[in-house]
Formats: structure tokens, C-alpha cells, sequence
């Protein structure tokens, strides 16, 4: 891309919620008299990045074909936040363990999920659904014998700034970097986009389909279960419905963001816009003072008209 | 032995119309969850007593039709249990001080399915994402007409559920009444069979030269009614209203149809196998808290139960095709 | 003999059906070359022909799926203009019956038939419904025992296709007046096939005319009264049924003797790639080195299943029955279902299948990745400006061609071939016909199965199909189109039965 063509850049799938980001920033700039433009970043920058790496897990299920999706990333965010605090204790030398015992409980909901779709072909959302569910019981049971307190330097980490970004953000911002790279010129990203594009001639070009899709749903589960870690870590501890907004706004943040719901292709960049745009979205209608009720209800349609406007949602009647 | 032989035929053609086949685990399954039911609480076994257990089965058996008549396009609805709180909301908020503003809306919400459905089918859109986002929307909308819980339900309403009728009680009428016309919709009459045909074959169908958008529309839209009559006796019964108070119901709803012998693709649903399922859901987690179960391992037990019926379901489906 | 034109009025009142000078392109393939057709009231018409003849174009066109793109279409003396739904084709009186079925499998026979006779709707519409179906039934099929109130999917497939076919003859509001159906006698039983082919002749004698598309000789020669013969896209021939011979019929479907001569390739033999057992059911098959081993018979008699077959031997190695030595790479010619990734560009497409081999620890190598691909593009012959362009830029002829050099760029010792050059055109073929020389004189194996005659003139040994047995293997010196004919349609069998 040597010249500037706006055609192109139109076409992008990240541009309008790229857009819709600054544009809003710049409605909250006009509003608050030019002040509180910073403070609205910064802000948005820290807490977004947890839905943002949240939603890039769940990108990345979405990439692999149509019809996957995981709905257990409520129930895997808060039990890798109960189990991994439960692990550090409050102190630093458990914070190694702790973001182990997180990760690998990622790790095991991810291959569970894996094994549940792919072997005995329950649907994605049924199976996700439900293996959410059960994952609460146990989230529960633990939450009564643990001692659940983020180490000092996860809640450091968390909140910290450096030149003005929070070094969570950095880290993440790097690691989308990287993800960017792995799914563009890795085996493992080339085979994932060839699969959701269609697997069948996925699989006759020689693409493992079945460790593709596995790979899938395991690496959202791990990202999803250090998206846990962290939060618990920003909001001094977990919750047993800490959860529960992640869900629908990890899927919202996909679509928003231009990633196509039929599978074969996904934007990091358009996940993080789209994070930030959400964010953003939910300050400006604070600002005018707008509740809850609408905020949803503006949610919700922004997600539908979303997938109705995009002309390249070509999903096949299975 | 003719005889015999045309009675069995006969027979085997009534319950096969009945959709036997697809509801006969349901019943048994039923069955023997009332008799331990009955075992634990003897006291149970009355009039008062199942009208008593069986409060709130009512919500979850309009609720568990209404995933039933989406399901049977083919497709899946994530968003039913917050458009029951919708409707809860409506009733409860607005009914009593505006009752022609709550009258209107209530209509407005089955059309709002239907519309729903158009643009799904429209679009070619994946049910799931679309039902997700709508359950924003439902979500949002409850909380404006009701941002905490509480409101007041008129007794019009309330009163209707704690009729006795003579020979069964409420919750029980409430199960076999829908059982009964949806049955009667979906099987019994001509349309039936072109709503059926949607998901078994959307392109037999079309080629048949039968509006599959006016179909899809009216599976919607009759998802839409059952949503809210299940919001109307949740209103009645729990006399307040509370947005968030759909939010388990999702799940249990595709739990049901699935228990009652429906499957995701196919168009292969049974009304009966549903309010069935839905009975039994109900049950269990008062079976559960009958036998000390706490109620955080109730809904990841149902969760586990519906996994288990699915993959035996895969396993046992591979052994008959191989 | 041709047919009848309809310009005289006694024409007009006989004719039931009249096609005049249809034709229909499909990209760069023509599919029917001014086609005429006419069927007369009591009429039972026989239509054979070898794959790609046209008989399936000229079914959509009848059932309204395929709009032709010349040509006249009369029914019952109406000339009719655009009818582009099956629905419109079903209220002129337009019957037909597909080897896919068109049913729900959900629904049992009697709501089937509910859905396509709206008239039949309303209070007591079981009873009447069944007992239009099983009237129909009970008429072609005297003495089966379906029960049309079971879903269709609890029936076996006889079951099945006996309803489709009984389904096409129900009759409510819209008289059945043309009946069309395409190998209805593939999945029933002798009693049912025999049962049925009587029945075609009095229903035709009813006042209708069907027309029966089939691959067995037998049927068209036994029951029909007028057989069309369809080779290449138009009809060849239009004869009286009636003192016609099987190998009269050989004759016409285009024993042409092929005078091309191909230059052999250079003799490059090495060992035994594909070692394909076979048993009771399948065929043993083999395949050397340097080889080009072509699969032949009509479309639909296993080989696809074969193909498949070992490349699943090739990746997993845990077919007994099949052994490969070395790699095998697979080209589809069913490019939108199975080829091409549309989202990507052409150079993503081409290197697909040679990730590996141009990776380093997982992350696969730019510059390697852009010279391979650019290398092949040029090689192969694919028209764009840069091997970056979308694929969807590309005709569709350019597209296989991508398709194929994915599999080339490989270092797979054996290509499979699964009709890799449907719907192209004739100068992208000769291309690959001359990449596919070029790299079997190197020691590359094909195994290609291809619906096109000429093409197996290219291979060095043929193995032809029908109904998943090889039941002739011949070689490059004595293959002719005569044989290969006969074979497909298994003359041997034929005269057997």
C-alpha cells in the first residue's frame, strides 16, 4: 500500500470501529470542554484491555468456522481469577504458581470444549454453555476454601503506569503484535484461516483440521482464563460474577470489530477498536447521563446492524 | 391375525403422529422423576402440593416452546430469557399506571420477533449473534421500563394463576393447554408442515414454491407469543418484575427441547418431548434441593445432564449408521 | 431424423412439449448447443448420452432451475417465456424427479406431498394427502408397503426414491403432464425398476409423456418408444425405439474413432506408488512412477470415492487395504465446494498445501513463499497482473488453474485428479494438459478421473467404473471411445440382465 487510497482504506474490516472510536472520543473532547481528553484515554486504554484480550480469545474461536463460538468465558475468567489468587495468596512469591494454576485451567476448559465439539459434535454455543455451568459450580466450591488475594505486583502490574500507559496495556499491545505476526505468517494462523474458510478444501490442501481446530479453542481458553488473572488483579480480587459482563461484550467486540462471524478471517485491529470504542461509547452516554437500560439497548443494536450492513456475511444455510 | 396386525398399525400410526418416538425417553424420564419426587416428600403428591411444586413451570414450559418453534427453522435463540424479562418489566412497571402504552408494547413484542426473524432470514445472519445482540436489546429495554426491581402486577393477572380448577391444578393446565395447541400447530395442522419442512429442508421447500421468509417470520413470531405468555405468568407469579431475572432461563429452555427428543438441525422438534423436558428441568432442581443439593451445583448439574444426553446421543447415532 | 418443428397446427394439438434451438453457456462451457426437443401426448422418450452430454442442463431448464440462454419453449401449443422457478415449471404440469431427492426428511411421504399441492391443505388434509400418495404408490408400485405416514428419513432409500417418483405422478389442482426422470431406477430394487418401467408406458398412454433419463441401456430399449441420443451439448440422434440394438446405440452415442495421436511420454518408470487391493466391492488398482493413470465411466460410479480413499491412505497410512508410497496432493474440480479460498489472494492459494516445506520452526518464510508462488503462477499460465490480486479476480478457468498449481508447487510424488477440468476452457486444458506431460516425464504419478472422453487419451492406462467396480482396464494402444462406452455402461452386464 505505497499511496494513500481511500477506497482501500474504507474496505478494511477495522475501519469503522477505528472510526467510531475517534469519533466518539472526540464527541467526549467537545462535551467536557477540551479537558478531560487524557484522563478519558488513559482510562479507557486500562480497563478495555481486559475485554480486549478477552475478545481476541473469542476472535480467534470465530476465525476457525462458522458456528464456533465459546460461551464459557464468564465461568473461565472467574476461575482463573479464584484459582490463581487462591494460589498467590496476597504475596509475591505465589505469583508464578498463581499465573500457572490460571493458565492452565485455561488450558484444561479449552481442550474440554475442544473434546465436547469436536468428538462428540455438540454444537459450540451448547456445549460452551453448558460446560460454563458447570465450571461455576466448581468456581463456587473453590471460592469457599480458598483465600483468594492478587500478589502485590500482579495489582502493580494492573494498575501501574508508565509515560502514561498502564504496563498491562503495553504487554497486551505487544502480544497483539505478536498475534498479529503468528496469524499471518505462522502454519498455525495460514491453517486456521484456511479452515474457516472452508474446510473441506482445507483439508484436501493438506491442513491438519482437526489440531487446527483443537489449537483453536484451547489458545482462546488460555488467553481467556490470563484475562482473569489480570482483572482479578485490577479490581483487588475475584468475584464470583466477575465474569458476567464478559460474555456478550467479548462477542461484540469481535463483530464490531470487523471480524466476519462465518469464519476464515479476523482483525486484532479491529478487537482492540472496537474495545476502545465500546468503552468509549459507554463514557459518552455516562457523560450525557444516558442508563444503563439504553446503554444496552444501544449495544445490542449497534451488534445486529453490525451484521446486517456487512455485505460479506455469507452464511451458508447448514 | 389381520386384525391384530391393523390394530398395531393403527396404534403405531396414532403415536407416531403423537411424534412418540421422539418424546417416549421424555415421558419415562418424567415418570420416574415425579415418583422420586414423591418419595422424598410424600406430602407432595396433593393438589396443593404440585400446584405448589409446580409453581413457576409454567414460565419455563412457555419459554421452553418458544426456544422449541425457533429451533424447529433450524435455528437457535440466546435471547428468550431476557425477552421474558422484558415482558415481566412491561407487566409489572407499566401495566397498572398505563395500560394502554403496557398494552401496546406487549403487542409490539411478538412483531418484534417476527421482524426479527425477517432479517435473519433476510440477511442469511446466524441466529446465535443476532438472538445475542437482541438480548441486549431486550435487556435494555426492561431496565427502562423498570430500572429496579419491584412494580406492582395487577391483580387481574395474579389472580388468574391461583385459580383452582377442579381437576388439576393450575400449573398443570398452564403446561397442557400450550402443549396441547402446539402440538395441534405444528402437527395437526396444513401450515405445520411447511414450518416443519423449514428445517428439515429449506430448499426443498423453495422448490416446492412455498414462502420460506413468511415461514421463518411465523416460527418467530410464534416464539415471540410463547415469550410472552411465559413473561405474563412470571409477572403473575412472582408478582414483581425484575430485568434480570431471565437470565437462566436460556439455557434451561434448550435443555428442555432437547431433553423432549428435539435436535438442533433437521426441524425435528417435538411440542409434547417439550413441555415434557421443561416439566423435568423444573423438577430437578427441586429434586436437588430436595435430596441437600446447594443451589450452585443445581443449574451446572442440568448443564452436565443436557451434556451427557447430547453425547450419548452422538455415540448412540454412530452406532446406528455404522 | 429431427424433431417435429411445431409450425403446422396438427402439430401443435399433438405436442405436448416443444423445444426449439435451446442453448445455455455456463461461463465458457456450453452445456446445450441448440437443442431441439418434442415430446407428443402418450409418449415415452428415452434420453441417454455419456457424462457432460447435457441431459442434466436440459432437466434444470425443463424444471425451471436454469434459464437457457436461447431458444423456444412451448407447452401444450403455449409458448412460455422465463419460467425460472420449479414452481412455475410444477403449475404448467412439469414433473421431475432427481436422483437428489427433494424432500424433507423430517416429513413423511404424506406431508411431502402436502407441500407441493397447497390445494390439498385445510381440515382432513392427512386423509386426503395420504391417500393421494399412496394412490399414486399403490398404482406404479402395486404391493409395496410403505407406510406414507413414517418421516422419510426412517425409510430406506428404495423406500425414498419409490416416493419421489410417486410423489411426480400426484395429481391435485395440476394435471402431471410431462414427467422427467433422471436415473429413477438407480436406487430401487429389480421388482420396483420393473414395476416402475411398466408403469412409465401407461401413464404415457394416460394422455401424459415422460421422459426417462437412464444409464441402463436395457430400460430405454425394452420400454421406451423413441429414444435421444445427447453427445457434446447437442442431440445426435432421434430415432423409433424399435429395432434398435445396444450396440447401434454405442454407434450413436459417439464411437467416433480418434485419429489425435499423442506423442507418448518420455517411458519414465519407477516403482509402485499406489497400491490399491481391492476386494469383492472395489477394484485393485495400481499406479507407477512417471505414470498418468486416468479413471473412467459415468459420473457418480465410485471414482471420487477412490480418489478420496487414498488420500486419506496417503495422510493417515492406516488403510490396509490401500497402500502409498510418498505424498500425495489433491485438486478438486469442484472449485467453490472444495478448491479455492475466496478471501485470500492468488498467491495464499497456491502455496497452501507447500507450508511446510517453505516454513522455519512454525513461521513460514516471505520471500520463499513469494518466489514459489510467482514462480507458479507463471508457469501455470494464470492471467493477472500480480500474484497478489484476489482470486476472485480470476475467470473461472484461471482459478483451477490456481487450484491445480497448488498442488504442483507441492513436492507430492502423486496428484489426484477429481474432474479437475470441469467448466474450463478449452486453451486453459491444453495448458495443463502439457503441464501434466511435463511433470510425469519427471516421475510425478497422476491418478485422474475425468468426466471428459478425450482426456483419457492423455493417460497411459484407464481403469473404467461402473457402479463402484472397475470392470475393464485398458491401455493407452488399445483405448478407444467405442470401449470406453461400452464399458461405462457395462455392455456385458447389460446383456447379462
Amino acid at each position: 500500500m505505497s499511496r494513500f487510497e481511500p477506497g482501500r482504506l474504507l474496505s478494511q474490516p477495522w475501519f469503522y470501529a477505528t472510526a467510531g472510536a475517534v469519533l466518539v472520543w472526540l464527541v467526549i473532547l467537545v462535551y467536557s470542554g477540551g479537558a478531560g481528553g487524557g484522563a478519558v484515554i488513559s482510562a479507557a486504554l486500562n480497563y478495555s484491555v481486559f475485554f480486549a484480550v478477552v475478545g481476541l480469545g473469542q476472535m480467534i474461536v470465530m476465525a476457525s468456522g462458522a458456528g464456533n463460538i465459546d460461551l464459557s468465558v464468564p465461568a473461565n475468567i472467574t476461575l482463573a481469577a479464584y484459582l490463581s489468587t487462591g494460589q498467590m495468596e496476597g504475596a509475591n512469591a505465589g505469583l508464578f504458581t498463581g499465573i500457572a494454576a490460571g493458565l492452565g485451567s485455561g488450558l484444561a476448559i479449552g481442550a474440554a470444549n475442544a473434546f465436547l465439539i469436536i468428538v462428540f459434535r455438540i454444537p459450540p454455543m451448547v456445549a460452551t454453555l453448558a460446560s460454563g455451568l458447570v465450571l461455576e459450580s466448581l468456581t463456587f466450591v473453590y471460592s469457599r476454601i480458598s483465600v483468594a488475594k492478587p500478589a502485590p505486583l500482579l495489582a502493580e502490574f494492573t494498575t501501574g503506569q508508565l509515560l502514561g500507559l498502564p504496563y498491562v496495556t503495553l504487554a497486551a499491545l505487544l502480544a497483539s503484535v505478536a498475534l498479529v505476526y503468528v496469524l499471518r505468517r505462522s502454519i498455525f494462523g495460514r491453517s486456521l484461516f484456511a479452515c474457516g474458510q472452508n474446510a473441506t478444501a482445507a483439508w484436501l490442501s493438506g491442513v491438519d483440521v482437526l489440531r487446527t481446530r483443537v489449537a483453536a479453542y484451547v489458545l482462546c481458553g488460555m488467553v481467556t482464563a490470563l484475562a482473569g488473572v489480570l482483572f482479578a488483579g485490577f479490581v483487588g480480587g475475584p468475584s464470583l460474577n466477575m465474569g458476567s459482563e464478559f460474555l456478550l461484550s467479548s462477542i461484540a467486540v469481535v463483530v464490531i470489530g470487523g471480524t466476519n462471524v462465518a469464519g476464515g478471517q479476523a482483525t486484532v485491529v479491529g478487537t482492540w477498536s472496537a474495545s476502545l470504542f465500546l468503552f468509549l461509547l459507554l463514557s459518552m452516554l455516562n457523560v450525557f447521563q444516558v442508563g444503563p437500560g439504553l446503554r444496552n439497548v444501544i449495544t445490542g443494536f449497534l451488534i445486529i446492524a453490525v451484521l446486517a450492513l456487512n455485505k460479506t456475511n455469507r452464511m451458508q444455510q447448514v | 391375525m389381520r386384525d391384530r396386525e391393523g390394530l398395531m398399525a393403527h396404534l403405531g400410526n396414532f403415536l407416531n403422529g403423537l411424534g412418540a418416538k421422539r418424546f417416549g425417553l421424555s415421558s419415562v424420564a418424567l415418570v420416574l422423576i415425579l415418583a422420586l419426587v414423591f418419595w422424598l416428600r410424600p406430602n407432595v403428591a396433593t393438589y396443593n402440593g404440585l400446584r405448589l411444586l409446580l409453581n413457576l413451570s409454567p414460565v419455563l414450559v412457555f419459554t421452553a416452546l418458544a426456544q422449541m418453534f425457533i429451533m424447529t427453522a433450524g435455528d437457535i435463540d440466546l435471547g428468550i430469557g431476557t425477552f421474558v424479562g422484558l415482558v415481566d418489566c412491561i407487566v409489572a412497571g407499566l401495566l397498572n399506571d398505563q395500560p394502554a402504552l403496557a398494552l401496546l408494547l406487549l403487542v409490539a413484542c411478538p412483531l418484534a420477533y417476527g421482524l426479527m426473524g425477517a432479517l435473519i432470514h433476510w440477511r442469511q445472519l446466524p441466529s446465535i449473534v443476532v438472538t445475542l445482540g437482541a438480548s441486549f436489546v431486550w435487556l435494555g429495554l426492561a431496565l427502562m421500563v423498570l430500572p429496579l426491581p419491584g412494580g406492582t402486577v395487577p391483580a387481574a393477572l395474579t389472580g388468574l394463576v391461583r385459580l383452582h380448577p377442579p381437576f388439576a391444578p393450575m400449573p398443570i393446565v398452564l403446561a397442557v393447554i400450550p402443549m396441547v395447541i402446539a402440538h395441534l400447530v405444528l402437527n395437526k395442522m396444513s401450515y405445520g408442515v411447511v414450518l416443519r419442512g423449514m428445517g428439515g429442508s429449506l430448499a426443498a421447500v423453495e422448490r416446492a414454491g412455498r414462502s420460506t421468509l413468511k415461514a421463518r417470520m411465523i416460527l418467530y413470531m410464534m416464539a415471540g407469543v410463547c415469550g410472552l405468555c411465559a413473561g405474563l405468568c412470571l409477572a403473575a407469579t412472582t408478582t414483581t418484575g425484575d430485568a434480570n431475572v431471565g437470565r437462566g432461563l436460556t439455557l434451561v429452555s434448550i435443555g428442555a427441547v432437547i431433553i423432549g427428543g428435539g435436535e438442533f438441525t433437521g426441524g425435528i422438534v417435538s411440542p409434547i418431548g417439550t413441555v415434557f423436558g421443561a416439566l423435568i428441568m423444573q423438577l430437578s432442581g427441586s429434586l436437588l434441593s430436595f435430596a441437600s443439593v446447594p443451589p450452585a451445583w443445581q443449574y451446572s448439574i442440568q448443564g452436565a445432564i443436557l451434556l451427557v444426553i447430547l453425547a450419548l446421543r452422538v455415540v448412540s447415532g454412530r452406532r446406528r449408521t455404522a | 431424423m429431427t424433431t417435429e418443428s411445431g409450425d403446422g397446427r396438427e402439430a401443435d394439438v399433438a405436442s405436448l412439449l416443444s423445444l426449439r434451438g435451446i442453448s445455455k453457456s455456463f461461463g465458457p462451457v456450453e452445456a446445450l448447443k441448440s437443442v431441439d426437443l418434442g415430446l407428443k401426448r402418450g409418449e415415452l422418450l428415452g434420453l441417454i448420452g455419456h457424462n457432460g452430454a447435457g441431459k442434466s442442463t436440459l432437466m434444470n431448464v425443463l424444471m425451471g432451475v436454469v434459464l437457457p440462454d436461447a431458444g423456444d419453449f412451448a407447452v401444450d401449443g403455449t409458448a412460455i417465456r422465463g419460467v425460472n422457478h420449479p414452481a412455475k415449471a410444477h403449475a404448467l404440469g412439469i414433473r421431475c424427479v432427481f436422483q437428489e431427492l427433494s424432500l424433507c426428511p423430517n416429513l413423511s411421504a404424506t406431508e411431502n406431498t402436502l407441500m407441493i399441492h397447497p390445494s390439498l391443505g385445510g381440515i382432513g388434509w392427512q386423509k386426503r394427502a395420504a391417500k393421494v400418495i399412496a394412490g399414486a404408490l399403490g398404482e406404479i408400485f402395486p404391493g409395496n408397503r410403505i407406510n406414507v405416514r413414517r418421516p422419510i428419513t426412517e425409510l430406506s432409500i428404495g423406500e425414498r426414491q419409490m416416493i419421489e417418483i410417486g410423489r411426480a405422478f400426484t395429481e391435485s389442482d395440476v394435471p402431471a403432464k410431462i414427467v422427467v426422470l433422471d436415473e429413477p431406477t438407480s436406487s430401487l430394487d429389480a421388482t420396483a425398476a420393473e414395476q416402475l418401467l411398466n408403469y412409465l408406458r401407461r401413464a404415457a398412454a394416460q394422455g401424459r409423456a415422460c421422459i426417462l433419463i437412464t444409464h441402463k441401456l436395457n430400460e430405454v430399449l425394452r420400454h421406451t418408444q423413441r429414444i435421444v441420443v445427447m453427445k457434446d451439448a447437442r442431440v445426435v440422434a432421434d430415432v423409433p425405439a424399435s429395432g434398435l440394438s445396444r450396440d447401434r446405440l454405442f454407434e450413436m452415442m459417439g464411437a467416433v474413432a480418434r485419429a489425435e495421436t499423442v506423442p507418448a511420454g518420455a517411458a519414465y518408470r519407477g516403482a509402485r506408488r499406489i497400491e490399491f487391493a481391492g476386494s469383492g466391492e472395489t477394484p485393485a488398482l495400481h499406479v507407477e512412477a512417471g505414470e498418468v493413470v486416468g479413471l473412467a465411466g459415468l459420473a457418480g460410479h465410485g471414482q471420487k470415492e477412490i480418489l478420496r480413499r487414498i488420500y486419506r491412505a496417503a495422510r493417515t497410512r492406516k488403510d490396509k487395504g490401500c497402500s502409498v508410497r510418498g505424498a500425495a496432493a489433491y485438486v478438486s474440480g469442484d472449485r467453490q465446494r472444495e478448491g479455492i479460498f475466496p478471501l485470500w489472494s492468488i498467491a495464499l492459494n497456491i502455496t497452501l498445501a507447500s507450508m511446510r516445506k517453505l516454513s522455519h520452526s512454525g513461521f513460514i518464510g516471505a520471500a520463499e513463499e513469494a518466489r514459489l508462488a510467482e514462480s507458479w503462477r507463471q508457469k501455470i499460465g494464470i492471467r493477472s497482473s500480480s500474484a497478489n490480486q484476489s482470486i476472485l479476480a480470476l475467470s473461472g478457468g484461471n482459478r483451477q488453474k490456481a487450484v491445480v498449481a497448488r498442488a504442483f508447487a507441492t513436492d507430492s510424488e502423486i496428484i489426484l485428479f477429481d474432474d479437475p477440468t470441469r467448466g474450463v476452457d478449452v486453451g486453459t486444458k491444453r495448458e495443463l494438459y502439457d503441464q501434466i506431460r511435463a511433470a510425469a516425464s519427471t516421475g510425478r504419478s497422476f491418478l485422474w478421473y475425468t468426466t471428459e472422453n478425450d482426456e483419457l487419451f492423455l493417460c497411459d492406462r484407464v481403469y473404467v467404473f461402473h457402479e463402484r467396480k472397475v470392470v475393464d482396464v485398458v491401455d493407452r494402444a488399445e483405448l478407444t471411445e467405442e470401449r470406453l462406452i461400452r464399458a461405462s455402461f457395462d455392455a456385458d452386464a447389460d446383456a447379462r440382465s
